[in-house]
């Protein structure tokens, strides 16, 4: 007797939302990327459509980060002090086709720079680079509602995605990011009730929900990864079986959680049984981006050159099989 | 799945013929749901109601067992499509392949950096599983390497080979040892399952198809052999993720007995790194066993850090007893640190107090396993809980000063916990990696110990 397969039919599917503006939609980007509208769980390509390969967005800083562990260090320290440079270097030496440049330098303990400096710098940034931009703030919500409104301003028409609207500071970014025809990542702390709650919160302001970005803060490999990658996977059952409020495509900040990690920092001379660093630090960048990827991840930010090769292989091998 | 009485009831008859010996068929059906009757008492039940009984009787997935004394492996036994539905209960194993045709130095060498791979995290000691030794050579090669490997190693064991006599030779110098044989397929079934059947051990069942498989796994059923792992063979990526995702489900929502078993994926990948994150994959998508050719530690390390992460019980995070923990040569002045019995808080504060070469004492508070953000969000990190655990767990008789540290993320309590305890509260960093150096600036500053 023959084995059916079991197949799953999916009534709804993740909403597909547009980074970048190119000329036809009235902006300057060279390149747009669409991400989400996918039909199925990851890569079970049989039983729905997965429009979009998922998309790595290089992570860039405006000011030069202190505390990186030398791995990264070794191929970009020489342009930390330099973010247009930096921003360059992703592009045409790693091949970046996204690029998330987080405004650190606002932040009141690393620079304090103004809303508006920060302005000039995304104005100058966009120029000199055609990519689309994810643009996130410092963290420190007083001085993100002064810096990314104006930011929103300087990039108005070319439909960035600006970070990170959570459930106490939502409004100030919502209004901003609708008015200059941006989208939105709502991040919500590994919760799946919040994440929902926010998404309406946000779209009952007016944004429509196609330009809601979800962040469910993941943990690194090792560091609570399993927690999000559950949220991410229940998240995603309640995307494809209807839920539009549950329906926005991931972003996961993988580098910033990735090189927290002690497995991904310490050398071997301080954990011999460890091995050598190198590998190590960019297995764990890898492989914590993997797995978020098994579990719907749409949108991966990341910082090691070699790492993001390797998860762009991945991506490319496992997209090989999306023959309809 | 177990059916209650009256889903079996609905498998019977219905006609109350009395010939089981009960009084009504759903009678019966009530004592076949206990356990307390056998279904072959109705002379009238059908072969598809016996057959649906049977299999709901044994778990969807069975268990298999590779190896034996300590480092056996138990792979199978799951329930569930998505852990966070109840957990993945047996972690996936992972072998490495040995090629015979590897110098026998080369083998030593692999087999030694083999068992260096184990690694504690979070309190849990992780080790890799298995080798799988391949045929690549002949008969006398085979078993040599076999012979050497299996005099080495405590791992379980998979024998790779195709060839009838080397398999016979194989089981014979690993009698006892609980080896997977690795394959049998529809063309060498015929030659290899009487020898299989002679020494009692587990068999990976190959096809390319799942009816394949299917037609396979029922033969090895007639025959006895039920420790079965199954293989759809090297495909691409997307194929085997769909090949483990169709095995699972039919097994649970189909209750396809023939697909209720373990499945094993063979990487065959030069890059080390591709290599890895196909094997996470696996781990991740429903695969009972991985076998790969790289032992860098770092695969190791990443790939055993996974494969815990996600067979973790998603209902019961890893906790350790709340209590004081003494790290070093601690004294009555040594400092002391605060965080939750949440396993990976803790050890994350440990080993970075370990790594300042401070002496210190960390309390850890019952927080039910919840992380420092999370208690302190669920009200379990309060300064009234903090404090009721200073005192419960005699802190205050360990050291002679009054000093306590707190972690960077829950600043904000720090006013609140002073006035709850009267000690002097002082905020450490938010990551624990900022810990040596804070420890170590805060011992430069003597007043902190001694006020």
């Amino acid at each position: 007797m023959a084995i059916g397969m079991l197949q799953e039919k999916w009534p709804g599917k993740v909403n597909e939302t547009v980074i970048g503006a190119d000329k036809s939609r009235g902006g300057t980007r060279s390149n747009v990327v669409k991400t989400g509208g996918e039909a199925s769980l990851p890569f079970l390509f049989h039983e729905g459509v997965f429009p979009h390969k998922p998309v790595i967005a290089f992570e860039i800083w405006d000011t030069a980060p202190a505390d990186w562990p030398d791995e990264l260090n070794k191929s970009l320290s020489g342009v930390y002090n330099d973010p247009l440079a930096w921003a360059d270097k992703c592009i045409n030496e790693y091949k970046a086709e996204l690029l998330c440049v987080k405004l650190q330098g606002a932040h009141p303990d690393f620079g304090n720079r103004s809303a508006d400096a920060e302005a000039k710098f995304i104005s100058r940034l966009l120029k000199k680079v055609s990519v689309p931009l994810v643009i996130t703030g410092c963290g420190d919500d007083a001085k993100d509602n002064q810096v990314i409104p104006a930011c929103c301003e300087a990039a108005k028409g070319e439909r960035c995605l600006f970070g990170d609207a959570v459930q106490d500071n939502y409004k100030t970014l919502a209004a901003a990011v609708s008015a200059d025809g941006h989208s939105i990542i709502a991040e919500s702390p590994i919760d799946i009730n919040i994440a929902k709650q926010l998404n309406i919160l946000i779209s009952d302001m007016g944004l429509p929900v196609e330009r809601i970005v979800m962040n469910p803060t993941i943990g690194a490999m090792g560091y609570g990864l399993e927690y999000a990658y559950s949220i991410m996977e229940r998240a995603r059952l309640a995307a494809l079986s209807g839920d539009k409020m549950m329906a926005s495509p991931f972003i996961c900040f993988v580098g910033q959680e990735t090189w927290k990690a002690k497995e991904a920092r310490v050398s071997a001379v301080e954990f011999p049984s460890w091995g050598p660093e190198t590998e190590r630090g960019i297995i764990w960048e890898a492989m914590t981006a993997a797995a978020l990827l098994q579990a719907g991840a749409d949108i991966l930010v990341m910082r090691h050159p070699k790492a993001v090769e390797k998860v762009r292989g991945y991506i490319d091998e496992l997209m090989r099989g999306n023959t309809p | 799945m177990a059916l209650s009485g009256l889903d079996i009831y609905k498998l019977l008859p219905k006609t109350n013929c009395r010939e089981c010996g009960f009084p009504t068929c759903l009678a019966f059906a009530m004592q076949l749901a206990k356990k307390a009757a056998a279904v072959d008492k109705c002379p009238y039940v059908t072969e598809e109601a016996k057959a649906a009984l049977e299999s709901a009787g044994r778990p969807p997935v069975r268990l298999v067992s590779i190896g034996s004394g300590e480092r056996k492996l138990d792979i199978g036994n799951e329930t569930v499509m998505f852990r966070h539905e109840e957990k993945f209960r047996n972690p996936c194993g992972i072998g490495f392949i040995i090629d015979d045709g590897m110098a026998d130095p080369e083998i030593k060498k692999t087999l030694r950096r083999i068992h260096e791979l184990t690694f504690e995290r979070v309190g849990q000691k992780l080790s890799v599983d298995l080798i799988a030794i391949r045929q690549n050579s002949d008969k006398k090669r085979f078993c040599d390497v076999v012979k050497m490997v299996s005099g080495n190693t405590a791992c379980g064991l998979v024998l790779m080979t195709g060839d009838k006599e080397a398999l016979q030779d194989a089981l014979e110098l690993t009698k006892g040892r609980k080896p997977l044989v690795y394959r049998l397929t529809a063309e060498n079934v015929s030659s290899l399952v009487e020898t299989v059947k002679r020494y009692r051990v587990p068999v990976v069942a190959a096809s390319v198809t799942l009816d394949g498989l299917s037609v396979l796994t029922a033969e090895l059923d007639k025959q006895g052999i039920t420790e079965i792992v199954l293989d759809t063979g090297m495909k691409p990526l997307v194929e085997k993720i769909w090949d483990m995702t169709q095995i699972r489900r039919l097994a649970l929502k189909k209750s396809a007995r023939s697909l209720g078993y373990p499945a094993l994926a063979v990487i065959d990948k030069t890059d080390r790194f591709e290599e890895c994150m196909e094997a996470a994959t696996y781990i991740l998508k429903y695969g009972g066993i991985v076998l790969l050719k790289g032992t860098e530690i770092w695969q190791a390390l990443s790939l055993l850090t996974l494969r815990q992460n996600i067979y973790s019980d998603p209902q019961k995070p890893l906790q350790i007893e709340p209590k004081i923990y003494p790290v070093g040569a601690v004294t009555d002045s040594s400092p002391a640190l605060v965080t939750t019995n949440f396993s990976l808080s803790y050890y994350t504060v440990l080993s970075e107090v370990e790594a300042s070469k401070v002496p210190a004492y960390i309390l850890s508070v019952d927080t039910e396993g919840m992380s420092v953000l999370t208690a302190w969000a669920a009200e379990k990190f309060t300064p009234a809980q903090i404090s009721a655990s200073m005192k419960k767990s005699g802190l205050e008789n360990m050291v002679a000063h009054r000093n306590l540290i707190i972690p960077g993320y829950v600043a904000v309590i720090s006013g609140e916990l002073e006035d709850a305890s009267g000690w002097k509260i002082t905020v450490g960093p938010k990551e624990a990696s900022g810990i040596p150096s804070f420890l170590k600036n805060l011992y430069n500053k003597p007043e902190f110990v001694n006020s």
